[in-house]
């Protein structure tokens, strides 16, 4: 009866390495997706202010449904649906695709908002200066626009490393879903929920510390 | 030189040019007056490039402007321009303010960047404010960081829309002096100015723009003396 492990038993110090390593999961799900889909976002973003008529009809309405489906709907969607059209992808790749896109629907509208925030004025007088277009994105766009937009992409980003809690409905094993299991197996919700809780704020809080610092500084 | 002949500019159905013939030579000292929505921006932006023409054209150096094979951005390079609103970078210092162009455009060195940003910061009596950030000057101080953005491109032409316009009353004054001193160093301008004390003292000539005509051209004394159009002598009455 000793050597065997109980079915129900206590939480222990192994608990809690399976906790981290679920926590650098999500960590690394959220790295990949939020880089992605800032990088699509921001070409889409740029797309559609650039109101070339195709792009605008066609986007448009596609980021508009990615932002308005609930996520969980979305992933679950694709995971069972890409195998039918021959996509056959684990969770972990399902999660990064779907939080990729989604990601990328709500920073398509941040990024128009940040080229808009430059304005026509400013823009002119880089390129009355001989800069040529892409040199006025490069150097003057994204730096005053990039600024301009800071705090609502960090609130894109940190909200979508909450929301990757949903991969857990695949059995991507990241935080939420380790706690389930801890859970399942410990019968303490509270003290496993609350680990986890300490987790997650433990990954957000630095980005949102380091963010109001460059603010900060920007700000002069 | 700079050639415009029968220049004319539409938004839409709305024409805001209609047939313009001007020639500046080298040198000269041209201010540009005339009521709101007479089209005096509009006739500078055409001049560089930041807005198409429908019809005629304008030559610069013997660069037609608007034709399809011109280098804009090469061309730009002569045309200095100063707006209205001063818009200098709010995220780089003054100095990196003017030394950006020279690096990127004109592919200077960093450090032969600065020495060009720390001349023409000088010139507009800037330099005790190399490293501070636009929104630690005063407009008037900005619009000097902005003719200093352009003076560092070593354009021949400056062209000015409205410089003053936005400054506060006793701001307006530094930057006049700053444009009168360019125009002393022999510097080919363009103004388009509401201050007819700098049109009348400072230009060779002067042109009165009416509804997108040029309706008048002549030197200052003509213009503020005996002005032939009764739109011009009708405008100066109410200006002053
Ligand atoms: N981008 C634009 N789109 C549509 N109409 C424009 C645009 N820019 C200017 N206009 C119109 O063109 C006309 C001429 O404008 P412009 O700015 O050249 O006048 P202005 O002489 O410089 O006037 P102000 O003294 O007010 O600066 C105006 O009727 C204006 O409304
Ligand atoms: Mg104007």
């Amino acid at each position: 009866m000793t050597e065997t492990i109980d079915f129900f038993s206590g939480f222990g110090a192994n608990d809690l390495w399976f906790l981290a390593e679920a926590a650098l999961r999500t960590l690394w799900i959220s790295i990949l997706s939020i880089a992605a889909g800032t990088f699509l976002g921001a070409l889409c973003g740029w797309l559609i202010y650039e109101g070339k008529i195709w792009a605008t009809l066609t986007l448009t309405p596609v980021l508009d449904i990615f932002r308005s489906v609930p996520l969980i709907i979305q992933l679950v969607l694709f995971y069972n649906f890409a195998p039918i059209v021959g996509l056959n992808l684990d969770p972990f790749a399902s999660g990064v695709v779907i939080l990729t896109i989604y990601t990328a629907a709500l920073v398509a509208n941040v990024a128009r908002g940040g080229i808009e925030a430059v304005g026509r004025p400013m823009r002119r007088a880089a390129r009355s200066l001989g800069m040529s277009y892409w040199q006025d994105m490069r150097y003057v766009v994204l730096p005053i626009g990039g600024r301009a937009i800071f705090p609502s992409w960090i609130g894109v980003a940190l909200g979508v490393m909450k929301d990757s809690a949903l991969v857990s409905v695949l059995g991507y094993v990241e935080l939420l879903k380790a706690s389930q299991i801890l859970i399942t197996r410990t019968q303490e919700p509270f003290l496993i929920l609350s680990i986890a809780g300490a987790f997650y704020f433990a990954l957000s809080f630095p980005i949102s510390r380091y963010a109001a610092k460059l603010e900060e500084r920007w700000a002069q | 030189m700079i050639e415009i002949r029968s220049l004319e500019k539409y938004f839409g159905a709305l024409q805001v040019l209609k047939g313009i013939d001007l020639t500046v030579e080298k040198g000269e000292v041209l201010s540009v007056i005339g009521a709101s929505g007479s089209g005096k921006s509009t006739l500078l932006y055409c001049i560089n490039g930041l807005e198409p023409i429908q019809k005629g054209s304008v030559v610069v150096d013997g660069t037609n402007v608007h034709a399809k094979g011109t280098d804009i951005n090469k061309l730009r390079q002569k045309l200095g321009m100063v707006f209205q609103q001063w818009n200098s970078f709010p995220h780089l210092t003054a100095l990196e303010n003017v030394a950006l162009a020279p690096r990127i455009v004109k592919g200077k060195s960093r450090s032969e960047a600065r020495d060009i940003a720390e001349k023409q910061l000088l010139h507009v009596g800037l330099d005790d404010k190399l490293n501070a950030y636009p929104s630690a000057l005063s407009g008037g101080q900005q619009q000097r960081l902005a003719i200093a953005r352009a003076l560092a491109m070593e354009p021949t032409y400056m062209l000015f829309d409205e410089a003053t316009s936005a400054l506060d009353p006793e701001l307006v004054g530094e930057v006049l002096d700053t444009m009168r001193l360019l125009a002393e160093e022999g510097m080919t301008m363009i103004c388009v100015t509401h201050e007819m004390g700098f049109a009348r003292d400072v230009s060779d000539r002067v042109a009165y723009f009416h509804q997108g005509v040029m309706e008048e051209i002549g030197p200052p004394e003509q213009i503020f003396g005996e002005a032939k159009s009764e739109h011009t002598r009708k405008f100066l009455a109410n200006v002053r």
